[in-house]
């Protein structure tokens, strides 16, 4: 099967659309085309459509559409509403939350009220979203999975911008809405509270983050590796072992001594996923609150030594040699 | 294209070129790369300076090409030994009329440092650039501003000489002369002016930053940091000394992350004149902590005493002197001085070249010492 040895889906089916199951309300609650896709077919499903809305989609994306315009049309207002500035300033451009002075009041539109209100809309999008995925996942009698993945990322989404303002009194601590501004709000975050790294939950979130990229890339790797057997069949693999999973079983076994089974390892990859914004989660949420200084909290649980040697180039070296004055 | 021969014999023998061609491809480039390395030599090499322990990752490198280059402007600074008193001569304020300072000067050297001070300053207008096109003996004659402006630029080149010891001569004698801001021209490089708001149709926090300006180093961090910190003498430091601190953002002097970006802002606004990284003064790891800095980080606290004194003390009262086209185009505002101003993007201006020792009246406010 070399087709499978690319990066790319190199066998598409494109036919007839599969429309899913006919119930009472589909016509009502389901878009009405269907086509395919020969470019999104090479990244998975050729077949583009239907999507199922509901109450919970239309809503959704009413109010994510509105929140994301509040944002670019201040980022717009910002450059005096000039589009050759707005596209050359826009990774730059944001839309900040309020200034400290106001706490939890309302501030004025443009000292962060309309960040406000971007918020609130945008609070609104994400958490019909999460409805959806619940909803939809009933509608197939599944197990909501997805939805509880779904709400640790919201976990995360909600200390950042609810929670932990709340506790802090003010709006003004929320992540500013711009592509560089909310990496400046990360890194002063993190100087701020005397160096995130000394938080203990940051660093479990950060284990469960490249442990995820980890276990995807044993998994993947592993699946891809005994596709020729029928390995990617794993749902039929997980209740009827063939071949394929008793080979790939046995190479992490020789590897390593242990491995997961065809169904445990999904859990892993669950957990592991679901892990890292719910413990990096908590670690925002007690910084500034119970922690102030993460890096003297760590001194004073003995786990930041002090480095032997000097602080200085003098000791080391000299500024005239480095540039070539003395030699 | 071929003969006959060729062809019959190649559609006899079919081989596989790709295999073959692909491994030949890979192996020669990487033989040809290795050769080039070796006989020429890594392109783009790095030399480091060490600024601190072992496994703290404090080091400053650059390319070696960039290091085999000295500042240029040290070649063409032009420099005078002075003219050794030997008692007895007239003084300039005895001689020439209106001398407010260096008056103590022998003539030799009242008249050596103005010649400097001409091509320091303005290589092209000469004289006239201070004194106007006039007679000599109208010299004394406080007409132009730039006049004025000069007179208050040597105190203050004397107060950072004598003041700023600590400073401008911490590492060994190194000195500034006008010069060392100048560089030839009437009006130094990177000089700064008030900004005010960079956003349109927003207010407080939102209206200082995410633009790119030259203040804010072209980031999107607050672009008033230099107005904050050098001329309104803000609280530089945001961090509490203790694991646990009651404090709130909505009480009054709790530092926020917003102004945590400020000083960032600043602190990157002093990388980049330097031409150095956070941890030529800091240990990265805790920024705040005194015990985890390199000698540098003292040198930079007087180096921001010095330009805040600069700034308040002799830049910002000339204010009124200044024709319209010096001030700055938002406020109006006199041009003020930072660390680029005199660095350049050096570590040391002018790569640490003493350049005081040829002027002893710079050195000092009061009357100079010839050795």
């Amino acid at each position: 099967m070399a087709e499978y040895q690319n990066i790319f889906t190199q066998v598409q089916v494109q036919g007839k659309p599969e429309w899913g199951m006919a119930t009472e309300n589909a016509e009502f609650e389901r878009t009405r085309k269907a086509g395919f896709s020969t470019l999104i077919g090479w990244i998975g499903n050729a077949q583009l459509g239907p999507v199922w809305l509901g109450w919970t989609g239309m809503v959704s994306l009413a109010t994510g559409i509105l929140a994301l315009n509040i944002i670019g049309l201040n980022m717009l207002a910002q450059v005096g509403w000039s589009v050759p500035e707005f596209i050359r300033q826009l990774f730059w451009l944001a839309l900040e939350p309020p200034s400290p002075e106001y706490g939890l009041r309302m501030p004025p539109l443009n000292e962060g009220g309309w960040y406000i209100i971007a918020s609130f809309f945008l609070l609104i999008s994400v958490m019909s979203w999460w409805a959806r995925t619940y909803l939809l996942a009933m509608e197939h009698k599944m197990g909501k999975h997805v939805f509880w993945a779904f709400g640790s990322a919201i976990w995360l989404f909600l200390v950042l911008g609810l929670f932990r303002p709340i506790l802090m009194g003010s709006w003004s601590e929320a992540v500013p809405y711009g592509i560089f501004p909310h990496l400046d709000w990360t890194t002063a975050f993190s100087i701020r509270y005397g160096n995130l790294y000394y938080n203990p939950f940051h660093a479990l979130s950060i284990v469960f983050l490249y442990g995820s990229v980890l276990l995807f890339a044993m998994h993947g790797a592993t699946i891809l590796a005994v596709t020729r057997y029928g390995g990617d069949r794993e749902l039929e693999q997980i209740v009827d072992r063939g071949t394929a999973t008793e080979r790939a079983a046995l190479f992490w076994r020789w590897t390593m001594g242990f491995n997961a089974t065809m169904e445990g390892i999904h859990r892993w990859a669950w957990w592991f996923a679901v892990l890292t914004p719910i413990t990096g989660g908590i670690g925002i949420l007690l910084t500034g609150t119970v922690v102030d200084n993460w890096f003297i909290w760590a001194q004073e649980h003995h786990f930041a030594p002090m480095y032997d040697g000097s602080y200085g180039y003098e000791a080391y070296g000299s500024y005239e040699t480095f540039i070539g004055q003395e030699n | 294209m071929f003969p006959k021969w060729f062809d019959k014999w190649n559609n006899e023998n079919p081989t596989n070129i790709y295999g073959p061609a692909i491994l030949i491809g890979v192996v020669g480039t990487a033989v040809t790369v290795a050769a080039f390395l070796v006989v020429v030599g890594q392109p783009f090499k790095t030399d480091s300076l060490q600024t601190g322990p072992r496994g703290t990752g404090m080091s400053r490198p650059e390319f070696v090409s960039d290091l085999a280059k000295p500042d240029p402007s040290i070649e063409v600074m032009y420099t005078e030994a002075p003219y050794v008193p030997e008692g007895g001569e007239a003084k300039a304020s005895e001689i020439y009329q209106n001398v407010q300072v260096l008056g103590d000067l022998t003539e030799d050297n009242f008249n050596r440092l103005m010649l400097a001070m001409t091509d320091w300053v303005a290589p092209d207008q000469g004289c006239a650039y201070c004194h106007g096109d006039v007679e000599i003996e109208e010299y004394g004659n406080d007409d132009l501003y730039t006049k004025v402006v000069a007179r208050r630029m040597i105190q203050m080149t004397q107060n950072i000489n004598e003041g700023w010891d600590g400073h401008v001569n911490v590492n060994k004698q190194v000195g500034v002369t006008c010069y060392t801001c100048h560089r030839g021209q009437n009006v130094p490089s990177d000089i700064w002016f008030k900004m005010g708001a960079v956003n349109e149709a927003a207010g407080g926090w939102a209206a200082v930053q995410n633009r790119v300006t030259v203040q804010s180093q072209y980031t999107s961090l607050p672009s008033d940091a230099l107005e904050t910190f050098l001329l309104d003498y803000g609280r530089i430091g945001v961090h509490d000394l203790e694991a646990h601190v009651a404090a709130y953002p909505t009480e009054e002097g709790y530092p926020t992350w917003q102004d945590t970006e400020r000083t960032f802002s600043l602190m990157n606004y002093v990388s980049n004149s330097l031409g150095v990284n956070c941890v030529f003064c800091h240990n990265s790891r805790a920024f705040y902590d005194p015990e985890q800095v390199t000698p540098q980080w003292s040198t930079e606290q007087l180096g921001i005493g010095m330009v805040q004194e600069m700034n308040n003390e002799y830049l910002v009262p000339l204010e009124d002197v200044y024709p319209p086209e010096r001030l700055g185009p938002v406020f109006a505002d006199a041009p003020k001085a930072a660390c680029k101003t005199c660095h350049k993007g050096y570590q040391q201006p002018l790569q640490g070249t003493n350049v005081i020792a040829d002027w002893p009246e710079l050195a000092t406010t009061g009357a100079p010492v010839y050795e």
